[in-house]
This record gives C-alpha cells, structure tokens and sequence, in this order.
C-alpha cells in the first residue's frame, strides 16, 4: 500500500488537470464525480496507508519514496522525493480526509454556482500542493507545495472575482503571506551555502554536527525559517491578511483557512525541529509569538460581529496555541491541537456557511436569532465540535506548566486565553441559535452538507478523548510523561483547572448574552470597557492601518515619484543639448563669403600660434 | 558547415519571403514558418546528437567549428562554434522565431513580405551573435541585428513607433561604437604582447592586460551589453520600444535581444577581463539589484499593459547581472535558465497583450477590466504566466531565480537580501495585473472571442516549456554545465 504514496498528491491533480482542460463542457453531476471522487479516492489511498504504516511498520517507522530528481547543480540535488513518517501521516490524514467531506459539502453548498468546475479544479489543485507540502523530504520541494498553497489560496479567496474586495483580500493573502516566504527563501540560500543540503533529514544531521546550540547561524537559520511559519499560519506580525481571507466560500474558508494550508507553519516548525532545537532563543519567541498571537486575535475575535471574521480571529488564536506549544517543544501537543482543531473549525466554517446561506446571505451575528430550533443539526455539530479543542489546549497548556522556557506565569496567560476562547465561541453560538428567532429560514441543509458536519463533529469530539497523534506513533513531548509521572496529581490538576476556567468562560458567555440579552442592543458587546478599546479590538489591533501606513502609502508613493523615469530625463537633456549645440553651430553657416574667410584667417592664426607657442 | 546553415536559412528565407510577398500575403508566413522549422530541426538534431557529448570532457570546448577566412590581413576570420551554451540559446532563437511568426499572423496585413525579411534577418543577426566566435564578426553580427529591427519598430509599430526606434537605434548604436573601440583595443594589447594580430576569441582569453586598461576594455564591452540587458540607468529605450514595436518585434526583443546582451556578459566581459569583472563585480551586482527593484516598482507604477510587462523584463534580468558577477555553478546555471525561462514568460505576456489589443484596440489597464468572464481562456493564460513571472515553484522562473539567489548568496548577504525582496514585488505587480485585468466587473462592456486555436497554441508551447523548465530542467542544465566550468576554471587561473 505504501508504494502507492505518490499516487495521492497525484489524484486530485489529475482531478485538476480534467476539470481545467474540459470543465466547460463537462455536467454538474460529473463535476462533482471528477472533483469529489479524486478526493474520495485519495481519503482511501490515505486510510489504506495509514493502516499499512501502523498494521506493519516500515524499518525505522519511515517510508521513503525517490520519483526523480529535480535538478542537480553540483551538490545540490534536491528530488521529486516524498517521506512519510507519523508526523506527516497525521497531515495527510487531516488533508485527505477533511479535505474530502469539505468536498462533498461543497458538491451541495456551490451547486447555484456558474463556475463550479472552476471551484474544484481550484480545490483538486490545492489538496494536491498540500499534500506535496507535507510529503516532501527536501525544503526546496516542500516549498513548491508551500507557493503552490499560497496561489491557490488567492484563486479561492477571489473566486468570486466580479467583487473588487474579493479581488482585494485575495491580493492581500498573496502578498503578505509572500513576505514571510521571502524570509524563509533567503534561510533556504543559508541553509544551502552552510549545510550543502535542503534534504530535511540531513539539514538536522549537518547542522546539529556543524553548529553548537545557540550559535549564530543556526539562530538565523530558525529565525528566518519562523519567518515563512508566521506568514503562512497568520501569527503576529503577519496576521493581517486572515480575516480579509474570508472573502472567499466557505468550504474554502474551512479547507485552506482553517484545517489544513495555515497549519502548514506548525507543520514547518515541527518537521525543521531538529534546527529549531539549535536555536533555544528562536524557540523562545515561537513561544511568545504564539501566546501574543492567541491572546489579540481571541480578544478581537470577541469584538468581530461578522459570525466568518469570529471564526477566523479564533483560528489566528488557535493558530497561537500550535505556536505556544512548539515553542515548548512540545511538537507533539501542538500536532494534537492542529487535528482537533482541523475537525472543530472545518465544522463551525461549514455549518457558518450554512447558516448564512440559510438567513440569506446575512453575516451580522446580531441580526440572526433563535436558529436552533430551525437548523438543530447545525447547532448541535456545533455545540459538539466547539467542546473538542478545550481538552487539546489543555495538553498544550500542562506541557507550558511543565517545561523548563514555560512554567506557571506563562500557563496563567494561556489560562486567559482559554476564557476568552469559550467566551468568543460560545457568544457566537447562543446569539445566533438562542433567543427569540430574528429571520426566515426557507433552506434546510441536505444530506451532503449534513453528512459531513456529523463526522467532523464527531471527529472532534473523538479528539477529546483520544490523542490522535499518539494513536499514529507521534509522541514528541516537551515534559510529557516524565513530569506527569513525578506529579501525576498536579497534572491531573492543571488539566481540570483548564476545564474549569473553559466552563466559566461558557458561564460568562451565557450570562452575558443570554440572560442579559446584550446581543439586542446590538453595539454592547463586552460591557466595562471603553469605545476607544472596543474599536481597536475590532480593527485587529490597528495593524491594518499601521501597515498601509508604513508600507502601503511609500510604496504607492515611490512608484508614482519614479513613474516619470527622472533618468529619461537625462537622456532628454543631452537630446536638447545637441538640439541647441546643432542650432547654434547652424548660425554660423550664413552663405556670406566674408564670414567664411575670416573664419579661416582667425582659425588659421590660431592654429599657428598653439603650434609655435 | 551546419552552423553556417544556421545563419543560411534565416537569411535566405528572410529574402525569399520578401519575394514571394509581392504575388501572396500568405507565402512570406509560411516560407518564414517552414524556414525556421527547419533551422529548428536542424538546430535540435545538433543538440541531440551531441546530447551524450553534452558532458564530454575533453579539452576541446566546442562541438562543432566552422572557420574560413574573411580578412586575413587583419586576423579577421569568419569563425562560428558551437558548444552547449549558445546550442541553447540557438534551439531558443528559432523556437522564439517560429512563435513570433504564428503571433503575428493576423496582427500584420501591410507589407507583409518585408515583414518578415526584416523578422528573419533579426533573427539570422541574433544567431549569428550567438555563434560567432571571432570578435569583429560578433560585432558585425550584433549590428546586423539592429537594422532590421529598427523598421520593424518603426515601421509596422504603434503611435509613437519613430521615436521609439530611434531612440532603439541611437541607444544601441552609440554602445555599440564602444564595444567595437573595446574589441579593438583589445586585438592591439593582445598583438603587441604575443606579435600576432588576432580576433579570435580563444586567442583573446588570457590577454595580460595593465590594470587600467583591462578595466576601461571590460568597461566597453559591458556598457555595450548593459544597454542591451538592460541595466538601470541605461535602460530607458526598452519601455518605448517595446512599447510601440509590434508584437512579433516586442517578443523578439524581449526573448532574445535582450539575451544576447546577456550571453555576452558570460562569454566575453567576465573571462577576457577576469581582473577587471571581479573589481567590478560589486558595482555590477548592485546594479543588478538596483534593476530588481526598480524594474519591479515601475512595472506596479504602470497604467499601460504592454509598458508593466516591459518594466517586469528590467526586472528579471536584474538577477541575470547579479547572477554573472557572483559568477559561480549555482548562480550561473540559474542565469541560463533565466536567460531561457525569461523569454518563454514575458514573451508569452507581450503574446497576450497583443491579443487583447487586436480585440480591444487598448492597452490602458484604467479601461480594461472583469475580462476574465469574458475571456476565461485568456485570463487563465495571463493567470499562468503572472504565476511565472512572480517566481511560482513548478515553473522555471522559480529555479532560474532560486539558484541565482543561492549563488550570489556567499558572495554577498545584503544584496541576495534585497534580491529577494524584488520576489515581493514581483508578487506585487503580477496579482495586480491578472486582478486589474481580469477581475472585477466588467465596465468596459468588452465583449470579444476569446483565443484562437492559434493563439493557444503559441502559448501552449511556451507553459509546456515553463512546466518542462520547472520540474526537470536537468537537460537544459547539462547542456550548459561542461561551457559553464570551463568559464569558471578560465576564471581561477
């Protein structure tokens, strides 16, 4: 089964391939089977490998599977090459197999849609680079996977591209998340002239034998491969370009921006661990990052009344929870948090996406109401896959107890975050679901949008009881068991404490917005603190402003200063020089033979005299 | 004998097609397309042939010479020769040519047949530049190259096509005068320390020159390929010409003009004055990225398509400079594969912005908008190949840049930074040419068809290249490796 590995990436690529070259022609109905079953072929390949690489184990608990080189330029070969090992069976289990329900949600969600071949040739194509991603065994090709996520990223979130502000945002991502990339493209040319290599495994090899822990080059190396990590995964200072990014449908919303392309920075760090572990001071600021990241983007999340911009504030902030646990080296905590939190966010983007269809088209969560009654199943998925992710937060949260860079301080902070979490989350719910009903529902979901949401509800929730990376053999902890097995009742205790502050986040939630009924005056969303504050909540902290500030407006600006080519204008000046030169000397040509003979007499003496003088 | 066929055919045809253009519109395309599908054949077959002995390893640089003499008195020979370089940049030209004939099929409809003799006789003129290997005749070659293309731009070009062609000309002609002093000066130093008056290039390597002569030669032979690359602040002919030139005449600029200015940078400034280049090579390299960022500012800062994807080439070929001057095997190999990968993208963006001003009769981007629901073809072409153009992994721009970047990375930290900053705003002007372009509504009320079989095909072959490019470059790669170390090896001693 695992020597079908490079059949999966290449599955939804043909998928692509067909529905680009003959998508125009082609019928909804064989769209749908073209574009839904390459996805429901590949979630089978994955389940099938995955039960192979559990059931028998290939040596070393790796596969490896060379396709062809892709260039070789002295001693840099980097191949068309895939690795599977626990870590990256994890992601292609959350790609193929979320990526596929988000498929079949889709087949029903975009059905009114003109362009729908175009919609899951863009899809096939992005399961396909995502996969690369996660599969590649050199950094050049998981790059490729990385640009290739990233552009098709912008084709979703413009998809509808007659919207200027579609257009808009999907520049946005493109170009901000490019920012951080350039940042890892140069560590790619660091990690090429110092270590020879870019395949991942040897990178860690080389570099733990060539450089000490802490040394400068392996801090540069990490640091500018966090560059890359922060754009991609939308943590600070790169975060902006996210909730723009819901401009595009839903099922993409809950596919690239939530379960699988912004995880792709988790996923970076923790496979380059071994040149993480190098730099602690780099490590340090993943962590910080991670915790600055998930405390704003949870505190905005409460202030958003747009029900997609909640969600996707909240998935900066989880986002920041993956962070805060890498940077304990905690990778195993944060790959946990990273599959939960695939089930629970793809589910609530979903079921957001219905919702909003269903009160037609409306995204102000304060303008629906009582909706439980008429849409249960979307509550309950909801309500269901909303309580997965606390239980994986916990485990983050006991692992930056624990470890030797966290420790109480940091965990108490964590702590808050996890009361603003249920906060957001559960204001967002009990407004739209509880209460008296505000809008016409004349639209049930069908079994295609319903099918899906069950499952990933359920995987959620399953997530919560099970950790699924330790199901799959991928264990790496910070402090893990040893600190539990010293004070088993301690940790015990943190995880409680943990649920504790979740339910009384629920408690605040309930008390706020149902029994106090603060949704209906609408503008009053946490009471106690000024406009001024509420506003820079709800602008994600001004970083829009600031950075159209700082870069947006010079840029415009020095590109309009050089648009008139001031260097043309030297070229311009000699032109008139010669213009004039050639006018004057014209003068001197009257047709008078006076002129000419004395022309020649005065030149003639002249000659003469620098000759004898 | 085969490399002076080379030259031969589009020479011949070129006249031919002038001929047989007084009787039928039709007989100049096709003589053109069947003259340079042969010279393609022949070229390919050449490279196929020697595909083994690609990576031979003997001393004997070349493939294949061809030497007669033209003026022995001056040790002035007719002297062509093929190695796995210029093979590349051969099977290129007349590929480029063959496109840049089905590009203008329609788009021209007066004087049809000289036309195209001028077309054949540029690209017979950038052949003839590729392969020769005596200075005079590269020089006379590099000339030969300039007249046609001054009729075709002035000629069949769009309003402002006199001033444009002139200024062409004078930009070209007036370095031009200094490569000849150069090449002069250099056959002199070289006759009056070994006794024997020669051009040959083989012979020229290794001339002991004084530092300051040395430095005012690599100075004549590199502004004179500067202006052709262009390098910032000599590159202001470009925008014009390319501007108003025809399509043909802008996709044989940008594909391949503009790459013989690069060649030259690799075969001549850099090994016949390694002293000097290396001197230089702090100089050259920030100009470069000068020419990264600039190009790339004002590609954004353009209203007029064909002006944007004109500004994007100054760009691209700024990592070319950076990439000569680090001057080692990773920056090298990426400069072939720019100087490749470069001609298929932007040649591939003029193509398209030719089409959609034979529909619409603009290029003002202010003017044109939501064609994509018009034009989807059209849009996932101009999509494509802003993805090239921005450096997308999986196409070859992306190699070409990476390994010009990773090349010129030990060689200075700062200037690769700020190098890849340039990717930034390639990302920047690209996305916002396909959103200006082709997203949005409507407002135009353009309604036009979208491509033709043709036009899709001469694109077709330029993505079939740039995906080939992008995910198995190693042949092209090969073929250029063993000249590239022998450049390199010419450069220690």
């Amino acid at each position: 089964m695992l020597n079908y590995l490079a059949l999966l990436p290449t599955l939804p690529l043909v998928g692509f391939l067909i529905l680009t070259a003959f998508g125009k022609s082609l019928s909804k109905r064989s769209v749908v089977a073209i574009g839904v079953g390459s996805m429901a072929l590949a979630a089978m390949l994955t389940i099938g490998i995955a039960i192979h690489f559990l059931s028998a184990p290939p040596p070393g608990h790796v596969f490896e599977q060379h396709l062809w080189t892709w260039f070789q330029v002295g001693d840099l070969a980097p191949g068309f090459s895939l690795y599977l090992d626990a870590l990256s069976l994890a992601m292609i289990l959350v790609i193929t197999l979320v990526g596929f329900l988000i498929h079949l949600y889709s087949a029903e969600f975009m059905r009114d849609d003109d362009a729908y071949a175009r919609f899951f040739a863009y899809m096939n194509l992005f399961v396909s680079l995502m996969l690369i991603l996660v599969l590649a065994d050199n950094l050049l090709l998981l790059y490729l996977g990385w640009e290739g996520v990233g552009m098709c990223s912008f084709l979703l979130i413009g998809f509808w591209y007659k919207k200027p502000e579609n257009s808009k945002a999907a520049q946005k991502a493109f170009i901000v998340t490019r920012v951080g990339d350039t940042a890892m493209a140069i560590g790619l040319f660091l990690l090429i002239t110092q270590l020879g290599t870019l395949d991942i495994q040897e990178l860690g090899v080389r570099a733990s034998e060539k450089w000490p822990v802490g040394s400068g080059m392996a801090v540069a190396a990490a640091a500018l491969l966090l560059g890359g990590a922060v754009g991609k995964s939308a943590q600070l200072p790169l975060q902006t370009w996210l909730p723009d990014a819901m401009a595009g449908p839903s099922p993409v919303s809950a596919l690239i921006h939530a379960a699988t392309m912004v995880t792709a920075g988790v996923y970076l760090i923790a496979r380059t661990h071994a040149l993480f572990a190098l730099a602690p001071v780099v490590l340090t600021a993943v962590m910080l990052i991670g915790l600055l990241t998930q405390l704003t983007a949870g505190i905005s999340a409460v202030h958003q009344r747009d029900i997609k911009r909640i969600l996707a504030y909240s998935t900066i902030s989880q986002l920041g929870y993956m962070f805060f646990a890498l940077g304990v080296s905690s990778n195993g905590a944060a790959i946990n948090h990273l599959m939960t939190h695939a089930c629970f966010k793809a589910t609530w983007f979903l079921a957001a996406g219905a919702v909003i269809i269903a009160v037609n088209h409306e995204h102000d969560i304060f303008k629906m109401g009582g909706l439980g009654k008429k849409l249960p199943v979307l509550f309950w998925t909801m309500f269901f896959a909303g309580c997965g992710p606390f239980f994986s937060k916990d485990g983050i949260l006991a692992e930056v107890w624990f470890s030797d860079t966290g420790g109480p301080f940091l965990w108490l902070l964590g702590l808050f975050g996890v009361f603003v979490t249920s906060i957001y989350l559960f204001r967002l719910l009990f407004t739209v679901f509880l209460g008296p009903l505000k809008n016409d529902v004349h639209w049930k979901p069908g079994l295609a949008i319903t099918i899906p949401l069950v499952i990933l509800a359920t995987g959620s929730v399953v997530g919560a009881i099970v950790e699924y990376p330790r199901l799959l053999g991928y264990h790496p902890y910070a402090t893990g068991t040893e600190a539990a097995h010293a004070s088993p009742y301690l940790h015990a205790a943190i995880g409680k404490i943990a649920v504790g502050v979740a339910l009384a986040g629920i408690y605040v939630a309930y008390r706020l917005f149902v029994r106090h009924k603060h949704y209906e005056a609408g503008e009053v969303v946490v009471p106690h603190i000024t406009l001024r504050m509420r506003r820079l909540f709800a602008a994600g902290w001004y970083f829009d402003r600031a950075y159209h500030a700082a870069f947006v407006v010079p840029f415009q600006a020095t590109s309009r200063f050089l648009r008139s080519e001031l260097i043309d204008r030297g070229y311009d000046a000699v032109v008139a020089l010669v213009q004039t030169g050639h006018r004057q000397i014209r003068r001197s040509q009257t047709g008078r033979l006076r002129w000419y003979a004395a022309g020649i007499a005065v030149g003639a003496v002249f000659c003469l005299g620098a000759v004898l003088l | 004998m085969t490399l002076l066929l080379l030259i031969a055919i589009p020479l011949c045809g070129g006249f031919l097609a002038w001929l047989l253009g007084r009787f039928h519109a039709d007989a100049p395309r096709w003589i053109s397309l069947a003259a340079l599908g042969v010279g393609f054949i022949l070229a390919l077959d050449l490279g196929l042939e020697h595909w083994g002995a690609a990576g031979l390893a003997n001393d004997n640089l070349w493939l294949l010479e061809y030497s007669h003499a033209w003026i022995p008195r001056f040790g002035i020979s007719f002297h062509l020769a093929l190695d796995g370089l210029n093979l590349l940049m051969v099977v290129l030209t007349f590929l480029i040519g063959i496109l840049a004939v089905g590009c203008s099929w329609k788009e021209i409809s007066t004087r049809v047949g000289f036309f195209h003799f001028n077309l054949m006789w540029v690209l017979a003129g950038v052949v003839g530049v590729f392969l020769a290997i005596d200075l005079f005749l590269f020089y006379f070659f590099w000339e030969l190259m300039l007249v046609p293309m001054y009729f075709l731009i002035g000629i069949w070009g769009h309003e402002k096509r006199i001033r444009a062609a002139l200024k062409f000309f004078i930009f070209t002609q007036a370095s031009g005068l200094l490569l000849l002093l150069a090449i002069v000066a250099l056959a002199f130093s070289h006759q009056s320390t070994s006794g024997v008056l020669s051009y040959n290039y083989m012979e020229l390597l290794g001339t002991p020159l004084s530092e300051a002569a040395g430095m005012w030669m690599m100075l004549g032979f590199f502004i004179a390929f500067a202006v052709k690359l262009p390098v910032v602040p000599l590159h202001t002919w470009l925008p014009d010409a390319h501007t108003e030139a025809p399509t043909a005449g802008s996709v044989i600029l940008a594909a391949l003009m503009l790459k013989t200015g690069a060649y030259g940078l690799i075969r001549f400034v850099v090994p016949l004055f390694p002293d000097a280049a290396m001197a230089f090579a702090p100089i050259a390299m920030t100009l470069g990225v000068i020419g990264i960022l600039y190009g790339a500012i004002l590609a954004f800062a353009q209203t007029d398509l064909k002006r944007l994807v004109a500004y994007t080439s100054v760009s691209h070929l700024g990592f070319v400079l950076l990439g000569v001057f680090a001057w080692n095997e990773l920056a090298l190999q990426g400069v072939v594969m720019q100087m490749i990968c470069h001609s298929f993208s932007t040649g591939a963006l003029f193509v398209l912005v030719g089409a959609l001003y034979e529909r619409t009769h603009t290029r003002d981007l202010s003017r044109l908008s939501g064609l994509w629901a018009v034009a989807p073809k059209m849009g996932a072409m101009a999509m494509f190949f802003a993805m090239a153009s921005l450096g997308l992994p999986g196409l070859g721009n992306f190699l070409a840049e990476i390994l010009v970047l990773a090349g010129a990375y030990p060689v200075s930290i700062p200037l690769t930074a700020l190098a890849t900053v340039g990717l930034i705003f390639a990302t920047i002007y690209s996305v916002r040419l396909v959103s200006r372009a082709f997203h949005g509504v409507n407002e135009g009320s353009w309604e036009f068809s979208d491509l033709s079989l043709r036009e899709a095909a001469v694109l077709g072959v330029m993505v079939v290249g740039l995906i080939w490019l992008g995910l198995y470059p190693q042949p092209v790669l090969d073929a250029a490796a063993p000249t590239l170390s022998h450049l390199l090896s010419v450069m220690q001693r």
